[in-house]
């Protein structure tokens, strides 16, 4: 009961934290809310009129939202990386970072369904997929297993940190026996939803551009560059914004867990290119279509050209210490490798498994508008439900958020 | 069965059988029915009874009834009954609303049913004719005309299979339209289940440099012409992928989707190796004037937007004795149909005299479908 009483406060007091805050805070909000509210128009005319309002057609039947979709898992699992060295290897410079990293996750996470869910032909029978109810394909389908690593991931990284919160809260300190179990399932988790997710399109023997033994690793050295990235960079604005501290060492040391992963990240990269080029065969003409474009389309050239320099350069920015420790270069190497790996990952890696069709077709996709606009709203989602979670955490790790202190 | 019976060369790459002990009491392959997921919510002495007494009670269940009377306890019960409860309200101020007459209520009833309906797969004999005569009853009260709808099942000793005569495709693209008439395929996308694929003369069977999108007279000089769509495979990746059974092979062979059960998420379609797959992206439309009326629950019946459709080798003709639309279309007799199974039907011929290869063999996915050459 009293817990109960104490949720209802927290409740309150986080409800009155979100609604106030500076006027940059509140611009932002509003920013955030109405790229929402055009996302969900957008997605109603979606709804209305079919998926034919979006680019996708018979011959590149996934696009923009599964490309999203899939760069953001690796932003959730990313987290990780943080939790790794806070919970497990007790290192205490990561304290700081973990609770906003674990945010992130949730934010990643929600964008995640809601761009799955954007996808669907049929969002109104979606409770065939509910285990029970409908008919759950388990363990044949591998998009099943996604269903249940996602929502197991999602429901790991809300009670721990819930917990933890809950328990500062209160002013007591969290009991590490209760929440390392979770954590330590978490880091299993982790590396489980983005193997899963890389089999999804690895099992494929129709897509040879998918079915590849490296898939899977790649997408975790890339999830593991992409998301630290991004925590480097929001930590960066937070600390600015912020009365929240979070120290140099802690940013340096998440910096070298991007580098390390960059590092590898661009080996495996090689290593694929080496594959599709130095003996082409049949299989290799979806690389030279991303690459090179076949038969004179070249839709993807202008992404996969953006974004190889601008991997290969944050990867060499990082690797000179100096260069790393100059937070300049670093947030300026964390932003370019993010996008870099959001075009690789996303577009560079979905639309091409599709051209060339499965009889040698080449058919292009690019966006619509509608697509993009659903697209921007689920990432305003994002940001919006991470703004709202990360100011609460603040408020009560900071100690401005406390059980019966009144102001 | 079809794997004992198989009478073809098959590669064997190492993929196991998939074997018949996985079907469940609901009569169909593999698990998923729900009669699993009641285990959970039982103690372990009771469980094998249990699950011989959901089995049971799910011959004669329908949709939500399939899940709903089973044993639970108190607890899921609770849960369930709230779930119910909340949906129902809705489904009865619309169904008993003092304002709209009989026919709306009924259609309301039908809508309903509809919505929460079982997954075709899974039901029953009675519970197929059920929603055939709703979905029948349905069109009556909403266009004021008649169809025929079957949900015919597969027939014992029958393993459907196609060949393809290279030397006598011209290209005329009869199967095409034909096709087109005998589905109810959307009209406005011009969906086609059947792509011809146009090569040229001394380059073998190059997909790469073909043209299955023609606009010329037929057939064109220094070409020939190769007609694909759904292979009917017998391990076909499609089904293992589709996260809520709402695609499945047929004892007789047959691939087929659910409209009604699909979610339209698209796995298939990535998971097809012979593009035989296509989508709804939106509304389909066919001429009231067009439609055949003559349809089958999993084939040519009216689909919806935003689920998958595909090649049945017309269902609701084989499965009656008749040949596919495609095969009585074609001009030229290059296309050939037929059971498998039986000894001496003209298909089995062609397997057994004619030099035959499929498509991309290597996959493993085992395709029903042969090409061969005079």
């Amino acid at each position: 009961m009293r817990r109960l009483k104490v949720f209802k406060s927290l409740v309150m007091d986080s409800l009155d934290t979100i609604t106030h805050g500076s006027k940059r805070y509140h611009i932002w909000m509003a920013a955030l809310t109405f790229i929402m509210l055009v996302g969900m128009y957008c997605y109603t005319i979606q709804l209305d009129q079919g998926l034919s309002v979006t680019g996708m057609t018979d011959r590149v039947s996934w696009g923009l939202y599964i490309s999203n979709f899939t760069f953001l898992v690796g932003v959730a699992a990313a987290a990780v990386m943080l939790v790794l060295p806070t919970y497990i290897l007790k290192d205490i410079d990561f304290k700081q970072a973990v609770l906003i990293g674990e945010g992130l996750a949730v934010a990643a996470l929600i964008m995640c369904l809601a761009f799955v869910i954007a996808d669907m032909g049929g969002p109104s029978v979606l409770w065939h997929m509910i285990p029970g109810i409908g008919v759950f394909n388990f363990p044949s389908s591998m998009l099943t297993w996604d269903v249940l690593v996602l929502n197991g991931y999602l429901f790991i990284n809300i009670t721990i940190p819930f917990y933890i919160l809950f328990r500062h809260y209160q002013g007591k300190e969290a009991k590490s026996n209760v929440y390392i179990p979770g954590a330590f399932l978490s880091v299993f988790w982790a590396v489980g939803i983005h193997l899963v997710t890389a089999f999804l399109y690895q099992g494929l023997q129709a897509r040879p551009f998918w079915n590849n033994a490296l898939l899977g690793p790649r997408f975790l050295a890339s999830a593991f560059a992409a998301g630290p990235a991004l925590i480097i960079l929001v930590l960066a604005i937070i600390r600015t914004y912020t009365a929240f501290k979070v120290e140099d060492k802690t940013i340096k040391k998440i910096a070298m867990v991007v580098t390390v992963a960059a590092q590898i990240n661009l080996i495996m990269l090689v290593s694929e290119l080496f594959k599709e080029f130095y003996a082409p065969t049949h299989h290799s003409e979806s690389a030279y279509y991303l690459f090179f474009g076949l038969h004179g389309k070249d839709a993807l050239l202008p992404w996969i050209w953006t974004a190889i320099p601008l991997n290969v350069l944050a990867t060499v920015l990082l690797t000179f210490h100096k260069l790393r420790n100059n937070f300049k270069v670093l947030f300026f190497s964390c932003f370019i490798l993010f996008i870099a790996i959001w075009i690789e990952k996303g577009f560079g890696l979905i639309v091409p498994g599709f051209i060339p069709g499965p009889y040698g077709k080449i058919a292009e996709y690019l966006p619509t508008k509608i697509e993009v606009g659903v697209t921007l709203g689920i990432w305003a989602l994002g940001a919006f439900v991470f703004t709202i979670l990360a100011k609460t955490a603040i408020g009560i790790e900071l100690g401005k958020l406390r059980y019966k202190k009144k102001k | 069965m079809s794997s004992k019976n198989k009478t073809w060369f098959s590669l064997n790459l190492g993929r196991k059988e998939k074997e018949s002990s996985k079907s469940c009491g609901c009569g169909k392959t593999s698990g998923g029915c729900g009669s699993s997921s009641n285990s959970q919510h039982i103690s372990n002495e009771d469980f094998d009874e249990a699950v011989i007494a959901a089995i049971g009670d799910e011959r004669q269940k329908d949709g939500f009834d399939q899940v709903f009377d089973v044993k639970m306890d108190r607890r899921t019960a609770f849960k369930k009954l709230t779930a119910s409860l909340a949906i129902g309200a809705g489904a009865v101020s619309t169904s008993c609303s003092m304002l709209s007459g009989d026919e709306s209520k009924e259609k309301a009833q039908i809508d309903w049913e509809e919505q929460f309906k079982g997954n075709y797969k899974l039901m029953t004999d009675d519970e197929k004719n059920a929603t055939v005569n709703r979905l029948v009853r349905s069109y009556q009260l909403r266009t004021g005309k008649n169809l025929n709808m079957s949900s015919k099942n597969a027939e014992d000793n029958v393993l459907f299979g196609y060949a393809f005569n290279i030397s006598k495709c011209q290209g005329y693209m009869d199967c095409v339209s034909a096709c087109v008439e005998e589905n109810n395929q959307d009209r406005s996308s011009q969906m086609q289940y059947i792509r011809i694929h146009e090569m040229k003369d001394g380059k073998g069977f190059n997909f790469n440099e073909a043209d299955d999108n023609y606009y010329h007279e037929v057939p064109a000089e220094g070409h020939f012409y190769m007609g694909t769509q759904c292979f009917h495979c017998d391990n076909p990746p499609c089904v293992d992928v589709c996260p809520v059974q709402a695609t499945w092979r047929e004892d007789d062979g047959l691939v087929v989707v659910d409209y009604d059960w699909c979610v339209g998420c698209r796995y298939c379609m990535a998971a097809c190796p012979y593009d035989g797959r296509r989508f709804n992206w939106s509304k389909p439309e066919v001429p009231e004037a067009d439609i055949n009326k003559n349809q089958h629950y999993l084939g040519n019946r009216m689909r919806k937007k935003g689920v998958m459709e595909k090649c049945t080798f017309c269902v609701q003709r084989s499965r009656a004795g008749k040949n596919p639309a495609c095969v009585e279309a074609c001009p030229t007799g290059a296309r050939i149909f037929g059971n498998l199974l039986d000894p001496n039907s003209t298909i089995r011929w062609v397997l057994e005299n004619k030099k035959v290869f499929r498509l991309k063999e290597d996959l493993g996915t085992e395709p029903k479908f042969w090409y061969f050459m005079d």
